[in-house]
This record gives structure tokens, C-alpha cells and sequence, in this order.
């Protein structure tokens, strides 16, 4: 077993009890809402005439269902406005602090919380959303739970779980130019297996992560359930402390910047602390990473051909047969060239001000093609707001890109923005599962945000680190 | 509350085999059908579009299938379940019918959420399960009996071991898989540890 890791600490920090099934009641610092896993635990509560035991921990937003086009109410859809009204009342009755669109802090959930500081290093976070593991990259144990799990937290603010292994993945060197941290992780996801994780919570370590922003260290945290891990971090460090600087928790106290900073320091990863497993990557062998399949571990490197099933493990080589029915392509060739026909920057990994800044970049004085539906969804509102004081919207709009409201949207396609009949996306989000994007002939190709963007130029899967060659030569 | 929460030992009926490795949740039941405030009826729209065509007419699938529309065990293979931590992922299975699923491998939150909904998630070997889809396949009326505590699956003639994880099998065989009312009781050590963690404000 682990020892002297950050997740050994901070498990033992918010360990309430031992319970007879043998599971640890963990005590939850934070727990974050959405309108779309939340309502049945409400609803459940009320059954058992229980309440909110610590509402001002619990704190909501509203993402999964939002138009990301016009969102004044009541929502043109009924069930989103359902929905939406539901979540108004449940948190209204328990008095819970609610990021709704009127507040200009509305958001993605997994942007949000580090956004206003809610998300703080040491921590443990949980949240009705798979992607809770983002909030790692603070150094926070954060991980995604059920809605009967949310009804534990409501009610009693503490969830019963299974301590689980460490595996630390370090990846060393340096990211060559145009590759990251969405590469980092899909090649993660690639050499472990969806399922690899399994059992284990993620501890990312090494050059190449600590090199990383912070918007970088959460892109990688957010897909450590791609891997089959419920929870991944990063150990805090000066990165970490200059952005929870900025938040509005710390502007509004900032004497707890000094007070909490002793403990941060003391649940980083002990310079000799014992891992379960151990997994070096070097970092500088990498280039932009993106999937051919239907799984996030179907990814192969931009100028590496798309293997053959049979060259795959035996138990991986139906799913890989299936998945390149499915997507149309073939064994031995490059990813490169093929035809998209939406482009999607967005989503919990990549719809940050960074992930925006670099995909303008590519953007900029470009056309999308003729072909392509290309959109941005900012991540919240203040992603939105940030991005439009620097121009970025402009430079979107100007290249034919479609400017949105914040939300999931495309991603899972739970609002209207959707995937029509066998249209290929290429997007910077994080599941390329069948019929994720709205449709169930539609063709995901998971990349980064640059990527992304460069795709919408071409019309096709392009090698984003070549367009910029021809444009400087 | 004093709900009382039944003691899970087995679970028993006929099967039906999903096959395929990394069924993830947005199979098992499609966010479209996710717009809802409840789980209720969510049962027929369990892997809807893996059972329906454009045109919502049927399609080959075994839950399609007149023979395992009374099946309430599910087998399946490696890593069901992954992906979104949707519980209507269980609930959708639950509501058309499955009291068990036995499979190569889950993913954890699916699992988990299974857990607290009284289904067990039991798992065995690669070829163990094969045989088993191949049996349900020649028998679909035949029962299967999954006894959580001694971690064995039963059918025809045959008797395979599973595994049941430590902490799922005491749940449900102690009957403590429902956790609210558990965890509930610890109120007061649940404020003494609030008050102890350095960002917890008084």
C-alpha cells in the first residue's frame, strides 16, 4: 500500500469513521451541483424527510442542459427549463450558494469551482459528474459520485468509500512545440487502457506536468476517468498558489492565503513516499495525440499510422474492429486528412482561457472551410467574458467560428448543439463514445484545442504544428 | 427514518448477455433520455440506441429478443459501465428488469452506483463469462443463481466461483448497502471533524 503520498493524507485528514462494510466515511470539504444528477437526490431526501445538513459546503451551477445559444427564460426546450426550475427550488430551499446565468459566474462545474476558489488544495471534492477528478490538479482528492451518493452528502456531507492504490505517472523532458497536456493524457489513456486505472487514483509528477498552467494540470486531471482512475492529481505547488491568489476567496480573505499555505505545503507528496506502481513517460517524445476509435485509449500520434486490430491485445481487437467500422478508417494510414464536418472547441478539458488564446491563435486571419460548422463554447462566463475583453471572440467570429454561451453542450449533447447523422467533429472534449455527440452514426475525433482549430481551417484532420510552417514561410 | 434495508444474499432468474468490452454509460442509457427529474421510466430506454433504429423501430439486440424479456441477469464482459458516473446508467437496467449483473470487469462508479441500489456486480475470468453468455444464448429460460456471500454463480449443472468485492459483499449479505442512515448516525463525529480541518471557517 502507498504511503506519504498526498493521497494518503488527505484521506486520513477527512477520515470520519471506519464502517462495517469496511469502507472509510470520508468527510466531503466541498460538493459541487449540477441540474442533471441532483434532482433525484433532492427527491430522495424528501422521501426520508432529511435534510441539507452543511448547505453552505454544497454549492450549484448550471451546465449539462443549458441553450448555449439564447438562454433566456423560460428555455425554449420544456425539460431543460424542467429541469433548470427544479434546481432553482431544491437550492433555494436549502440555501445553497447557486452560480446561475444572471450571476455572470455561471459555468461548466469543473470550471467554475477553481475559478471562484471554491476548489482549494487538500480538499476533498465531490460532485454528481465523472469529471470531478479536474479539481486534482490543485492537489484537491476529487472524485465523481452517484446521485444515491449525492443523497449521502446532502444528507450527512460525508460519502463511504474504498481507499484505492496509487500509480504515479511522470512524465519527464520537455513538450515539444505544439504538443499538450491534452496529448499528455491520450497517450496516457493510450499505453494504460480505459481500464487501466481501475483500483487506482493517478498521481501526474515530473517536469513536463510541473511545466504546466494550471489550465493544463486540470485537462489532464479531467480525463484520469477516461483511464479508468476516479481521481487525479497534482502535488500544489507555486503554479498552484499564484492562481488561488486571484480567485475570489482569497481576494475576499486574504489572510487565509498565509493561514491555509503551511497545509498545502504538508500534503504534497513525500519525497520518499511509497507508490503502488510507478509509470515514467517521456514527454519529449510526444506529438499532438489524436483518437481513431471509439474509446479516449483509441489514440494514436498525428504522423503514426492507425494500428490493425490484429496487432492489438486480443482482448482490445473487437473494439477496435468495431470502432474503425464505425469511424470509416483504415489500418496503416495517418489520421491525417480525414474529412470533418463540425468542429467543437469546448467542454471541462479545454474550453479555458489559455486552451482559447492558443486555438485564436491558429485562427487568426484564417477561414473556417466551406464545409465545416465550427463553434466555441467557453467553458463559464467568465471564461466568456475574459475571452471577449481580449478580442478572441472577434478574431472567432471573423474566421466563421459560432461565438456561445457557456455550458457542456456538444460534449454530451444534452442541449442543441448535436451531431447530425454520420457527421464527423473534431473536438477538444473528452468521450469519442458512440452517440456521445447527439447522434448515433456521429464520429468523434478527441484532440486539442489547437488542433481543433486547425481542423476547422482545413476541413480535415491537419497536423496543427504544419499549418503553422506554411503560414511563416 | 427506519427503512429497513433488505439483506442481499443472492439474486436469481434468467439471463441475458450484452457482449462487448467498454460498454460505457452513454450506451446504457443516452443523455437525450437523461432530461428528467426523476427515474422513473427510464427502464425502456436502456441501451435505446443500441435497440432502435432512426425510426425507433427494433433492432437485433437481446433485450429485444421475446425470449429474455423476463431475464434479471445481466452478463457482460470487461469494463462495463464506464465512462459518465450517470446512475440512470443503473437505474435504466434496474427498472427494465435486472436484479444482477455478473461480467468481466466493472468500472468503478458504475459499480458503485450499483451498490447503492442493492445490485450485485460479481466477476470472473474471460472464459468463465463467455461460457456463461454462450449457456444463457441455448438457455434463455434456464435460472442463473448468483450467491453474493459464498461468491459463486450457478447454472444448469455448473457452479463457477466469482469474485465479489470485500466491501460490496458485506454490504448487501449485512444488508448495509444503503449508507444515508449509516453515516447519518455519525453526526457528531462527522462536526468534530469539520471543525478540525484547517479550511473549514468556524
Amino acid at each position: 500500500m502507498s504511503e506519504g503520498t498526498l493521497y494518503d493524507k488527505v484521506w486520513e485528514e477527512h477520515t470520519v469513521s471506519e464502517l462495517p462494510t469496511g469502507q472509510t466515511q470520508l468527510f466531503c470539504g466541498l460538493h459541487l451541483i449540477h441540474e442533471v444528477t441532483s434532482p433525484q437526490a433532492f427527491g430522495m431526501l424528501q422521501e426520508r424527510d432529511l435534510e441539507v445538513a452543511y448547505p453552505e459546503r454544497t454549492h450549484a451551477t448550471v451546465d449539462h442542459i443549458v441553450p448555449t445559444s439564447d438562454q433566456s427564460r423560460p428555455f425554449r426546450d420544456d425539460a431543460a427549463e424542467e429541469m433548470m426550475s427544479e434546481l432553482e427550488q431544491n437550492v433555494r430551499d436549502a440555501g445553497i450558494n447557486f452560480s446561475d446565468p444572471t450571476s455572470g459566474d455561471q459555468g461548466i462545474v469543473h470550471v467554475i469551482g477553481p475559478e471562484q476558489g471554491l476548489t482549494q488544495p487538500g480538499m476533498t471534492i465531490v460532485c454528481g459528474d465523472s469529471h470531478t477528478s479536474t479539481h486534482g490538479a490543485f492537489g484537491a482528492l476529487a472524485f465523481g459520485i452517484g446521485t444515491s451518493q449525492i443523497r449521502d452528502v446532502l444528507a450527512t456531507q460525508t460519502v463511504a468509500m474504498e481507499k484505492k492504490k496509487v500509480r504515479k505517472i511522470e512524465v519527464t523532458g520537455e513538450l515539444g512545440p505544439g504538443v499538450e497536456a491534452k496529448d499528455v493524457v491520450l497517450e496516457i489513456i493510450r499505453r494504460l487502457g480505459t481500464e487501466g486505472g481501475v483500483g487506482y487514483v493517478y498521481e501526474y509528477a515530473g517536469e513536463a506536468i510541473e511545466n504546466l498552467d494550471m489550465e493544463g494540470r486540470m485537462s489532464i486531471c479531467n480525463m484520469s476517468i477516461e483511464g479508468g482512475a476516479r481521481a487525479g492529481y497534482v502535488n500544489p505547488d507555486e503554479t498552484t498558489y499564484e492562481w488561488l491568489k486571484q480567485t475570489d476567496y482569497f481576494q475576499d480573505n486574504p489572510e487565509k492565503f498565509d493561514e491555509l499555505k503551511p497545509y498545502w505545503e504538508s500534503i504534497r507528496s513525500d519525497e520518499d513516499a511509497e507508490y503502488d506502481d510507478v509509470v515514467t513517460i517521456d514527454g519529449s517524445e510526444l506529438e499532438p495525440v489524436v483518437t481513431w476509435g471509439t474509446t479516449p485509449g483509441q489514440g494514436v500520434g498525428i504522423t503514426q499510422p492507425i494500428p490493425a486490430p490484429e496487432d492489438l491485445p486480443e482482448e482490445k481487437q473487437d473494439t477496435a474492429r468495431m470502432a474503425q467500422e464505425h469511424m470509416g478508417v483504415e489500418p496503416g494510414e495517418t489520421m491525417q486528412g480525414y474529412e470533418i464536418d463540425v468542429a467543437f472547441l469546448g467542454s471541462c478539458t479545454n474550453a479555458r482561457m489559455p486552451d482559447l488564446r492558443r486555438a485564436a491563435e491558429v485562427v487568426k486571419g484564417r477561414q473556417v472551410a466551406d464545409s465545416v460548422r465550427a463553434m466555441v463554447v467557453p467553458g463559464s462566463q467568465r471564461v466568456k467574458a475574459a475571452a471577449e475583453a481580449e478580442g478572441l471572440d472577434q478574431v472567432f467570429e471573423d474566421a466563421g467560428f459560432e461565438w456561445r454561451e457557456a455550458g457542456c453542450s456538444m460534449c454530451l449533447g444534452m442541449n442543441e448543439d448535436q451531431l447530425e447523422g454520420d457527421e464527423a467533429s473534431a473536438s477538444s472534449s473528452n468521450r469519442n463514445f458512440i452517440g456521445r455527440q447527439g447522434s448515433k452514426d456521429g464520429r468523434t475525433v478527441l484532440m486539442n484545442p489547437r488542433m481543433v482549430a486547425a481542423a476547422a481551417i482545413t476541413g480535415e484532420v491537419t497536423d496543427v504544428r504544419e499549418l503553422k510552417e506554411v503560414t511563416t514561410a | 427514518m427506519t427503512d429497513e434495508i433488505p439483506e442481499i444474499d443472492s439474486a436469481s432468474g434468467s439471463g441475458v448477455p450484452i457482449r462487448g468490452n467498454d460498454i460505457d454509460t452513454d450506451q446504457i442509457i443516452p443523455a437525450r433520455f437523461m432530461k428528467v427529474v426523476t427515474f422513473d421510466g427510464l427502464g425502456e430506454f436502456a441501451f435505446f440506441d443500441q435497440r432502435y433504429d432512426e425510426h425507433d423501430e427494433p433492432k437485433d439486440h437481446p433485450m429485444n429478443e421475446a425470449h429474455f424479456q423476463d431475464a434479471s441477469i445481466m452478463v457482460v464482459n470487461a469494463n462495463f459501465g464506464c465512462g459518465s458516473s450517470r446512475e440512470h446508467a443503473p437505474q435504466a437496467l434496474m427498472r427494465w428488469g435486472i436484479d444482477a449483473i455478473v461480467g468481466e470487469s466493472f468500472a468503478e462508479i458504475f459499480a458503485g452506483n450499483c451498490l447503492a441500489l442493492g445490485i450485485p456486480t460479481v466477476t470472473a475470468d474471460h472464459e468463465t463469462i463467455v461460457e456463461l453468455q454462450e449457456w444463457v444464448d441455448e438457455n434463455p429460460d434456464g435460472d442463473i443463481d448468483v450467491d453474493v456471500g459464498n461468491e459463486t454463480v450457478t447454472y444448469g449443472e455448473t457452479t463457477v466461483d466469482v469474485t465479489v468485492d470485500d466491501a460490496q459483499r458485506k454490504a448487501l449479505t449485512e444488508g448495509v448497502w444503503d449508507t444515508t442512515a449509516l453515516m447519518k448516525s455519525n453526526a457528531d463525529a462527522v462536526a468534530e471533524k469539520a471543525q478540525s480541518l484547517p479550511y473549514v471557517d468556524d
